[in-house]
Formats: C-alpha cells, sequence, structure tokens
C-alpha cells in the first residue's frame, strides 16, 4: 500500500508546499504511519483555509488523506485502505473565544484538549470530558467520540458540542450549530461528526458548551470482588438521589483469581473498587460522602483525591482495547461473559453507572481464539442489547476478526459516507463496520 | 380528496383498514395546521396506522406513488413543521400510544410515538423517576414530535434536550424501511451517530416509530424561588449572577411587566406588585445541595435589586409559582386579540442589551411586545401582540417579530431555540448559515431520502437535487458562499 501511494503525493509535495509553505510538507516517516499504513506525505495546515485547499488537492488527484491530532488513538478502529497525504492539524490551535458568562468556548480543533481545560479553569469553568488521553487533540476526542468517568452526567463529546466547522472531503467548508447553548437551527451535523473516526470531514473547529468547575470533590471508595458486587452496587447508587457524578469500577487482571470464575471468584479475593464521584458545594458534598459510605458499605472511604486508576483505560500499549456497552443493569453480564471466554483474567475499567467500560486482552492472542471470545460477549448482549467493539488490535488481529459486531443502522452510515465523499478520499476504509 | 391519491387511498384501506384512512374533506380539514395556524393546508390524505409496520406499509406505498407525507404528533408545533402537504399523505401517530416496555433497572422506558410527553413521567413517577424533557405542552405534545423538534422545556438549562435523553430509536426512512439506530437501551453504539443526527431533524429524514428514553432518578429535593425586580434588565443581571457564581440551577425563567399583567388576568397567579418583571429560579438535586443554592440564589437575587422574594419547597407552593408562566403564552390572548409567539436566542450576556433593542423596536412600531423567555440558556419568547382586525398591523406584526430575528443573530445567537424551523423559519435559515453549509447539511437529507418525499418544503429554504456532483470550485474562491466563516 504504502508502496503506491508515496511516489503520487511526494509528487504533489510541490502543490501542497504552495498551499502551506515549504517547511510544513515532509515526506512521512516510520512514526507517521496509521494503523500500519504508511502515508507519502505529511502536511500541516495553519488555517482552515490552507487545510480546505489541502483537502481539495488531494481529491482533485485521488489522494486519500487521513486527519492526525496528537495521534493518541490514531491506530484505533480499522486501518484505512490507503493514505497518501497525512493532514496533521496541531497548527489548527488555540482557544479563540471565550465567554465566560456564557459559558461558552470556541477552540482550534488541533489544541490540546488539556490546553482548553488550563485556559477556562482560569475562570472556574471546564469542558465536561475528562477521557483517558489529556494530550489529545479536541479533533481527536471528537472524531472518537472519547469521554472519561464524567460521561455519567455530561455525556458524550456530541453532547457538550454546540458548533462546529469542518473541511469536506472536496475541499468544501461547512459548519452547523453555533455558539449559543440551545439552538435547533438546522442540521446539527456536529453529532455525526462526532465518532466519525474522520470519514466524514476534516474537523477545524469546535465551539463548547462549558460546566462551572465544581466547589467541592470528593471520591467515595470501595473494595470490590465481582463483577455481580459492582452491579449491585450500582444499581443501589442510581436507585438512590445522591446524584453521583461519576460512579468508576476497576476489576484488575489477577493472576491469583483464575477464569472461569466457577474455579474460585469470592468476595474474599476483594482486589477490586468502586468508586463514586460527588461534586457540589462544600458542605454539600461532604454530606452526601457520609450517605455514599453508608449505602455502599464494606470499607468504603472518602477522600479528596481519586484513586490512582481514576480516568486510565486499563490497556496498555500492545494490549488488545476493547469496549463494553451494555443497558447498565446487563454489564455484570457482559463482563462475566468475557472473563469466562478468554480464560484469561481480562482488567475490566470504567463507567459502572452508565454501562460503559473497557478491558483488555493480551495482544498475542490467536486471531480464532480472539474471535471466538467476541462472539461469546456478543452473544450474551445479544438479546439484552449492547456492543462490544474492538477499539485497538495489533495488524494481524485486526484483519481478522470483526472489530465492531453488528451496528444498528450501518446501511444509513454507509449511504451518508456516501453522500459526503463520494470519491472515498477520506480515511477510506475507517468507518464503522467497514467502508 | 385530490383524485390522484385515489389508488393510494384503497390500498392503504386494504392494508390499514377502512377506519385508518381519512377522506372526507371536513374530517381532513381538522388536521390543516399545526400550532402555528397562521399556515394552513389541507392534507390530501389522512392515514391513521396503530403499529411501526404500518407506518412503513403507509410510507412504503408513498415511495412507490412518489406521494410525500409528513407525520404529525398531537399538531402543538409552533413553527409549522407539521404543515400538511395538499397532494400528499399525513401520517398521524395519535393511535400509536403504548408504552412498550417501562426498564428502572437500566433507568429506560420504550414508547411509541404518539405517546404523550408528560405520560412517561406519569407511569415511573410513583418508583421515583421521570422523563427529563418537559416542553411547556408536555401534557399533549407527543414523544415523535419532541424527537423531530429536539424539544426542550423550562428545565433544559440543567438537563439538556430531547437529544440528550434519547438512546435508540427505530425509525421507518423514506423509503420504507424499518430500522433501529443507536444503542437501544446502552448508552452508545459504534459507528456514526445516527440517533443524533435523525433527533431534531423535522420529519426530513423519516418517520421514529419506536423511542428508546432515558429515565432519571427524581431529585431528592426541589426549590423554587419567585423573585420581584423594578425591571427586566435587573433580572438579567440577576440569572447572570448566578451562572457566574458556578450554580447550575434547574430552571431559570423571566418575564416581563406585560407578560406579567396578562398572566395575573388570566390565572391570578399572585406575582410581586409593581414588578417590572419577575424571575423565577428552581434549584433541585441533593438535598444538602438544594439549600444551599437556594440560598445562594436569593443572595445573589437581592443583590441584583430583588425588591420581592418568595420560596417554594412543596409541590403546591411550587405549582403556584409556576402557574404563571405556564399560562403566559395563552394568557396573552387576555391582553390582545392577537400575538404572534417568537423564539429566538442570543447568548445570555447580551440580555440587557438585547431587551432594550427589542423595546425601541417596538416603541418605533408602535407595537406591545411582552417578554417570557428560558434566560437561564438566553432562549428568548417576545410576544409580539397585534389586532388583525386593523388594516396592516398583522404585517406590522410580522415586522417586528422578524426584526427581532435579526437582533439575535446579529449578537450571535440563533433563530429558534426550541420551536424548530419548520415551513415558518425556512427562509431564515440562510440568516445563519452559508451555502456550503446548507449544502452539507442535505447530503444528510439525500442520504436518507434523495426522493425528498419526507416532509417536503420544511427546514430548508430550497431543496437540494441529490445525486448531483459535487459543485465544481475554483482554487482562487475555495470558500465559495460560506458567508459564516470568518465569524468562526
Amino acid at each position: 500500500v504504502s508502496g503506491l501511494s508515496g511516489p503520487a503525493a511526494l509528487a504533489l509535495s510541490g502543490g501542497f508546499a504552495a498551499i502551506c509553505g515549504p517547511e510544513q510538507v515532509r515526506p512521512a516517516g516510520e512514526a507517521d504511519s496509521v494503523a500500519g499504513v504508511h502515508p507519502g506525505l505529511v502536511v500541516a495546515p495553519g488555517t482552515i483555509h490552507q487545510a480546505a485547499d489541502v483537502l481539495r488537492l488531494a481529491a482533485e488527484h485521488d489522494l486519500a488523506a487521513v486527519a492526525r491530532g496528537a495521534g493518541t488513538k490514531l491506530d484505533w478502529g480499522a486501518a484505512p485502505s490507503r493514505v497518501d497525504v497525512l493532514v496533521d492539524t496541531r497548527r489548527l490551535a488555540g482557544v479563540h473565544y471565550h465567554a465566560p458568562g456564557d459559558l461558552v468556548a470556541t477552540v482550534g480543533a488541533g489544541t490540546p484538549l488539556g490546553t482548553v481545560q488550563q485556559e477556562v479553569a482560569r475562570s472556574g469553568q471546564r469542558v465536561a470530558l475528562d477521557g483517558a488521553t489529556p494530550d489529545a487533540t479536541v479533533g481527536g476526542v471528537l472524531a472518537t467520540n472519547e469521554a472519561g468517568p464524567l460521561r455519567l452526567t455530561y455525556g458524550l463529546p456530541r453532547d457538550l458540542l454546540i458548533g462546529v466547522q469542518f473541511v469536506r472531503a472536496d475541499g468544501v467548508v461547512a459548519h452547523s450549530g453555533g455558539r449559543v447553548v440551545k439552538n435547533v437551527a438546522g442540521y446539527d451535523l456536529g453529532k455525526l461528526l462526532c465518532g466519525s473516526y474522520g470519514v466524514l470531514g476534516l474537523i477545524t473547529t469546535a465551539t463548547f458548551r462549558l460546566h462551572p468547575l465544581p466547589a467541592g470533590r470528593v471520591w467515595v471508595t470501595r473494595a470490590v470482588g465481582s463483577p455481580l458486587e459492582v452491579h449491585e452496587l450500582t444499581a443501589a447508587l442510581l436507585a438512590s438521589p445522591l446524584a453521583p457524578t461519576a460512579v468508576e469500577v476497576d476489576l484488575p487482571a489477577d493472576p491469583a483469581a483464575p477464569s472461569p470464575r466457577q474455579r474460585g471468584e469470592s468476595a474474599g479475593a476483594a482486589r477490586g473498587a468502586l468508586s463514586v464521584l460527588l461534586e457540589g458545594s462544600q458542605a454539600g458534598v461532604a454530606a452526601r460522602a457520609q450517605a455514599v459510605v453508608k449505602l455502599l458499605g464494606g470499607d468504603a472511604d472518602a477522600d479528596g483525591d481519586p484513586p490512582q486508576w481514576w480516568g486510565r483505560y486499563p490497556f496498555g500499549r500492545g494490549d488488545l482495547a476493547l469496549k463494553l456497552a451494555a443497558p447498565v443493569a446487563d454489564l455484570h453480564a457482559a463482563v462475566y461473559a468475557l472473563r469466562d471466554s478468554a480464560g484469561a483474567a481480562a482488567p475490566v475499567r470504567g463507567s459502572a453507572a452508565a454501562g460503559v467500560v473497557y478491558s483488555a486482552l493480551p495482544g498475542s492472542m490467536p486471531a480464532p481464539k480472539l474471535a471466538l471470545v467476541l462472539d461469546a460477549v456478543r452473544t450474551t448482549l445479544l438479546g439484552r442489547g449492547g456492543f462490544c467493539t474492538v477499539l485497538y488490535a495489533p495488524e494481524l488481529l485486526r484483519e481478522s476478526v470483526d472489530l465492531w459486531g453488528a451496528v444498528p443502522g450501518l446501511p444509513l452510515m454507509r449511504r451518508i459516507k456516501e453522500q459526503f465523499d463520494p470519491r472515498r478520499s477520506l480515511a477510506p476504509g475507517r468507518l464503522a463496520g467497514g467502508g | 380528496m385530490p383524485v390522484a391519491l385515489a389508488p393510494l387511498a384503497d390500498r392503504l384501506r386494504h392494508a390499514l383498514g377502512d377506519d385508518a384512512v381519512v377522506t372526507d374533506e371536513a374530517a381532513r380539514r381538522t388536521y390543516e395546521c399545526d400550532g402555528l395556524t397562521a399556515y394552513r393546508s389541507v392534507p390530501g390524505l389522512v392515514v391513521l396506522p396503530q403499529t411501526a409496520e404500518q407506518v412503513q406499509t403507509v410510507v412504503r406505498e408513498c415511495a412507490r406513488a412518489g406521494v410525500p407525507f409528513v407525520a404529525r404528533g398531537a399538531g402543538t408545533g409552533l413553527s409549522g413543521g407539521a404543515l400538511p402537504v395538499a397532494a400528499g399523505v399525513l401520517v398521524v401517530t395519535a393511535r400509536m400510544r403504548k408504552i412498550i416496555e417501562i426498564d428502572l433497572p437500566n433507568q429506560r422506558a420504550i414508547v411509541e410515538p404518539g405517546v404523550a410527553n408528560l405520560a412517561v413521567t406519569q407511569a415511573v413517577a410513583r418508583h421515583q423517576h421521570y422523563y427529563a424533557p418537559d416542553p411547556s405542552s408536555q401534557s399533549v405534545c407527543t414523544i415523535g414530535g419532541n424527537v423531530a423538534e429536539n424539544s426542550g422545556g423550562a428545565h433544559c438549562l440543567k438537563y439538556g434536550f430531547t437529544v440528550h435523553h434519547v438512546t435508540g430509536l427505530q425509525i421507518c426512512t423514506p423509503d420504507g424501511e424499518l430500522t433501529w439506530i443507536g444503542g437501544g437501551k446502552a448508552a452508545e453504539a459504534p459507528g456514526l451517530d445516527l440517533v443524533g443526527a435523525f433527533i431534531g431533524t423535522e420529519g426530513t429524514l423519516g418517520i421514529a416509530t419506536k423511542v428508546v428514553l432515558r429515565l432519571l432518578r427524581t431529585p431528592e429535593a426541589v426549590a423554587t424561588v419567585l423573585a420581584g425586580f423594578r425591571t427586566a434588565e435587573e433580572a438579567g443581571a440577576a440569572v447572570s449572577a448566578i451562572i457566574a457564581a458556578g450554580l447550575t440551577p434547574a430552571a431559570a425563567e423571566i418575564m416581563d411587566t406585560l407578560a406579567i399583567e396578562a398572566a395575573e388576568q388570566a390565572v391570578g397567579c399572585g406575582y410581586p406588585a409593581g414588578a417590572g418583571a419577575v424571575l423565577i429560579v428552581e434549584c433541585d438535586g441533593p438535598a444538602a445541595e438544594v439549600a444551599a443554592q437556594v440560598a445562594d440564589v436569593e443572595t445573589l437575587c437581592h443583590a441584583a435589586g430583588a425588591f420581592a422574594l418568595r420560596r417554594a419547597d412543596d409541590p403546591n407552593d411550587r405549582a403556584e409559582i409556576w402557574k404563571g408562566r405556564k399560562s403566559a403564552f395563552a394568557a396573552v390572548g387576555r391582553i390582545s386579540p392577537d400575538y404572534i409567539v417568537q423564539d429566538g436566542v442570543i447568548p445570555r450576556t447580551a440580555l440587557a442589551e438585547v431587551l432594550h433593542e427589542i423595546g425601541a423596536l417596538a416603541e418605533g412600531a408602535g407595537i406591545r411586545v411582552a417578554n417570557v423567555f428560558h434566560a437561564g440558556d438566553g432562549n428568548l419568547h417576545p410576544l409580539v401582540l397585534y389586532d388583525a382586525r386593523e388594516p396592516g398591523a398583522a404585517d406590522a406584526a410580522a415586522e417586528v417579530s422578524g426584526a427581532i430575528l435579526d437582533l439575535c443573530v446579529s449578537h450571535g445567537g440563533s433563530i429558534t431555540g426550541e420551536h424548530g424551523v419548520g415551513v415558518d423559519k425556512a427562509t431564515k435559515l440562510p440568516k445563519m448559515f452559508g451555502p456550503d453549509d446548507l449544502d452539507t447539511m442535505q447530503l444528510v437529507r439525500c442520504a436518507f431520502d434523495p426522493s425528498g418525499l419526507a416532509n417536503p418544503g420544511k427546514l430548508f429554504p430550497t431543496p437540494r437535487l441529490c445525486g448531483e456532483p459535487p459543485r465544481p470550485r475554483s482554487a482562487a474562491d475555495p470558500l465559495g458562499g460560506s458567508s459564516n466563516l470568518e465569524a468562526w
């Protein structure tokens, strides 16, 4: 693949240099590969106009383009079928507009989310997104719809994005939404771009709804031993009026507690933890924390700091990364299916009360076995609803298993892709479900 | 009934039964408009399906015959979104009123589109749950209509809109396919966010046939504060102070002096005498938080100039405070024979300035404007009063109403916060979006409805021909007509 795309792109490097300046165009190196596919060129537009010109030039010459921010999740999902031009968005950066009184900020898509947080925090505000890759750019967070513990209360990036500007595959710049939170004028294209993995457009600018930073924050953490215990505690929390901002679980891989569970899981072997974040006024959270301690029982204790695993993925480099999203009361069934079928104690971590957790499997797992594990989890979820998605898999595994399972509405997604990018020049092959 | 629709009527009678197909003209005429009565069109045919499969049959037959269709719930919409097509079919969801499932452990309900918004909360209230979006028509408006319009309500300041409370949909696409989109009872699904893309498209992408709703735990405590101010500007400043203090009330509503006058006449709500504006702030959540929040709200209102404060903690007292606000639109009928309900949005911080400008506009035109607004999120509902019997009065009112929207846009706001674009504001959409923006939105339309049969003539000022190749661009003018680029 790389052998074909390289020369075609390189031949046009003069054209891209004319748009962005010669110092912003370079041949791609080993580190620029996208899920194993090597681009020919890396181009870094510095303005929206330049980004538009870059995509148009690429489209005119039938070159495939992929956008890259900080590259923290670039190898997630399917590999692109081809990449000629890697568009580095990091120069499309900056907090362009922040109206503290309106709780709104407009930022360049290449801005690291952490930078945005620092800027708005000076006014006592935040973008209520706390995904596990703080170095990620805003564009990358949106394209992968990445969210952390706060999702229980504030939802996904799509729920906080109130306006978006992007470049279409053909180089046309479009926007939807605006700078006011309440707005139903026109179609909300931001919803489609969130979680699109870059297949519909290159996001250049995002406007977020902000929230005030809470005066008080307390974490109440308790040891847990099994998915069932997590299930019961989560149900009790959801039925209570204590309004936790986040409820996270951590069930580490435990070689001493072998799977399948029939062989030995007991409450005594509690190595996991459930942690509840309460936010509000100083006095309010203190009172609520006491109530949560009581509700959770066991060794539950309140702390002003999160547990060290809070808001981090359970997978590391080289691991196969999984995401489970299930109806909240059925989440434990999916976790049991995963642990039983994998035969290894897969670590599980994530938003228990939102029904979304992450897991890791050895990257060296043979493809046929992985396929069976995915099958087992998906079969368990078949009648309950829910999804088991492979976020990242090493190259060989990626090609040989179904990364998504059934994707509801896939034919409609393909039709949208076809409308937005009929020549398939933008991140071709990366649409979830294939296409 | 238009003769051309006779064969379609026959087929639908055969498939759905005689009583599901309305051809009688007088009966059809009862559907000629929605809540925006200025636009009227008698539907060619009215069909009342009972199931998703029957909706599919209707849509398939329409697709086969090339006949446009419009979906209608309770017809409470205020933008003409459910205005029928004379040569088309009106699909009325009034018989699809089943709450299919209530799943409390998963905090979800699955309902048919004709279920009334309030019926969902009523069904789960005794289990300490509720459905958050609460448009003021919630006792009659339907979930299907809420999905089409992305309806909000007074409490969306804290809880968001319909799009934040729907996790899955079964839709009938304009080519007659029934398909599930979204996560169902799960919080999310892989792939493009079709649910997010569908909600708020005003029926132009198809008809929602089943809706999976998120249910929330009823808050432990709710407290409502009523504050009387000398001027609306003062009340607006109080809201800004509340937001700046980091408080997120569930609702923050302002009524100005004319709106108060109307409400007093209609329901005798007993708001503070002599108030130029009242502010209603509601806080909800854990009792330990609400008490502190309400105290802060009262302090801030006082500092902003409130001369009267009233607090309500129990449901009856709260209802008493809300009575005036909830009756406001209808109450204006007491002080004016005719009025236009406008719906625009401004950045909250521009509130005082925009109110002043609206006042100047009204005075200049010699027209009274009553203001009721969701102050927390800058959503204005100016009520432009007129008497249709006076020659030229309706036009003058329409002009003022339109000028108010221009004000909203010039302050960086929106032409609609919750009523939708519909037929009423389709020509206003270009005030916010350039040709490229609208063209891009219509790519989604083309993916769902290439024949343009689903609610034609709504939302977009001009339809895009689907299948049109992307327009060629010259490199010298890369951005074409994207007029709003610099504004970003």
